[in-house]
């Protein structure tokens, strides 16, 4: 079958999404990754990997933190940044995203790094662009954030090493959220046993169980004894018409606080992709608490980012 | 051709290194033969020197050719790189590229008092200004021909020679 993802080699061509992408590049990627890691501790946080290349990070829809770590990952491997936030520039005057595209490619641009609100638009771009240039999807619509769901997986790894003995629970709006789709098909691959989704039924898509997951309405039977709590944010950008009574009443029963998370396994880990709504879907309480690694996240996303990146530079060897 | 017995090489260039080592010195494996002689002096040698790791994949010239190779081996420099006395390790000596990628990097942490260069083997080849101070032994080879280090599950290293039907200008890393 024909992956847009993959080059001729079979080697990692584009980033688009983890679903169709085999165990091996996934390990490749969480593996170099652990080689940017120390990078940032360094006197001179900087590699010369992507010297004298150019990264454009064209942005269709706002998104600091995605941005800001894209790019000073790109700039820790030496690459020249160009951000372009589309949503507030040509597109507006009406401009179609190829010309967008286009015209980066006349700049001569090397890698792009796109979000978009409309899924699949990274496949457009990647399938359009010429042979030397790589595209990374930085979330597209409801579809795929692919980095998010590496950089989750490889926090997971980090504090709990032992991948085939997890009971992972991602909580929240699952219906709305990329991330969820990228960390559940990341956490399948790599041989996760259990995964559980735990939202109420208005936020779930239907047949979320064909992914391999388990579901669950009801909060305090699904966070029983699980190894990583993962948080979604309530996407009230996204949200159409009464799928929620308010906010404090599924703070009420899908918020995590510290008594429903005392139903975890007692060394449990929190996550949230950020930004965090606090009181909505997570208390103030455990995500500054000491089972919360929502900022190692944001820390191992750049590592994560650099690899995508030096690897997609080099024709997609590890 | 008769190869040398990686184990003696060794002995011959640890016996070198000692007379070099001052409270300042340092000294630096680069993987990943590089890491296991290192790891072999560091035995013999007995002392509390200090030591670190390197993987200078991300800065060689050929690596949009050939990638990072990653094999999970981040570079580990734990000490103060600035003004001290690093002895770097590798086990075959070429091209230099791995040299001059390994002292960009080091040069990253901190600005060394001086480095010097320590290999198994020479094998001749050199393309830039670059060459061993302390060498165990001295093996041309044709270009087409290349020396591997491998290192068995007792620990013990082995030199194999392979000749390919390319030449190939850059040294390979050694495969475990």
């Amino acid at each position: 079958m024909f992956n847009p993802q993959l080059n001729a080699e079979g080697k990692l061509k584009h980033l688009l999404s983890i679903e169709g992408l085999p165990k091996s590049i996934l390990n490749e990627i969480l593996n170099t990754a652990e080689s940017f890691v120390g990078i940032a501790e360094r006197e001179v946080k900087k590699v010369p990997l992507l010297r004298g290349k150019t990264v454009c990070n064209i942005f269709f829809e706002n998104s600091t933190r995605t941005r800001t770590t894209f790019e000073i990952a790109a700039k820790r491997l030496s690459a020249d940044v160009l951000n372009l936030n589309v949503s507030t520039s040509s597109q507006s005057k009406g401009e179609s995203i190829l010309d967008t595209v286009n015209n980066l490619i006349a700049m001569h641009a090397d890698m792009f790094v796109v979000r978009h609100y409309q899924s699949g638009a990274a496949h457009l771009i990647a399938q359009h662009v010429p042979d030397s240039i790589s595209v990374i999807n930085a979330g597209d619509g409801r579809h795929s954030h692919p980095t998010q769901g590496l950089l989750d997986v490889f926090t997971i790894r980090k504090f709990k090493p032992d991948m085939h003995n997890l009971r992972v629970a991602i909580v929240g709006d699952v219906l709305h959220s990329r991330v969820a789709r990228s960390e559940i098909h990341a956490l399948t691959t790599l041989g996760v046993p259990e995964v559980r989704v735990i939202a109420p039924k208005t936020l779930l898509p239907t047949n979320i169980e064909k992914l391999g997951v388990q579901v669950f309405h009801d909060m305090k039977a699904g966070l029983k004894d699980v190894d990583v709590v993962m948080m979604l944010r309530l996407q009230n950008e996204r949200m159409n018409g009464a799928m929620l009574p308010s906010s404090q009443e599924y703070f009420k029963t899908y918020g995590l606080t510290q008594e429903k998370l005392d139903l975890a396994k007692s060394d449990a880990i929190v996550m949230h992709p950020g930004p965090m709504n606090r009181g909505v879907e997570i208390d103030s309480a455990v995500a500054d608490g000491t089972q919360s690694v929502i900022l190692p996240q944001v820390t191992y996303g750049i590592a994560v980012r650099m690899a995508v990146m030096a690897i997609l530079a080099s024709g997609g060897q590890a | 051709m008769k190869l040398p017995d990686p184990e003696i090489l060794i002995q011959e260039i640890t016996q070198q290194i000692k007379p070099l080592i001052s409270p300042n010195t340092a000294l630096v494996g680069i993987y990943s033969g590089g890491v296991w002689v290192l790891e072999r002096i560091l035995n013999t040698l007995n002392t509390d020197i200090a030591y670190g790791k390197l993987d200078a994949a991300m800065y060689r010239d050929d690596y949009s050719k050939r990638g990072l190779k990653s094999k999970n081996q981040p570079s580990w420099i734990p000490f103060d790189v600035n003004d001290k006395e690093i002895i770097l390790i590798d086990d075959i000596f070429y091209t230099g590229r791995t040299t001059r990628a390994a002292m960009n990097e080091l040069f990253d942490y901190g600005r060394p008092a001086s480095i010097k260069l320590a290999v198994l083997i020479n094998r001749g080849g050199a393309q830039l200004p670059i060459a061993p101070q302390i060498t165990g032994a001295h093996i041309l080879l044709k270009s087409h021909q290349s020396f591997q280090l491998s290192q068995d599950t007792q620990g013990k290293l082995h030199l194999s020679l392979e000749n390919s039907s390319t030449p190939h200008d850059y040294e390979e890393s050694p495969h475990v």
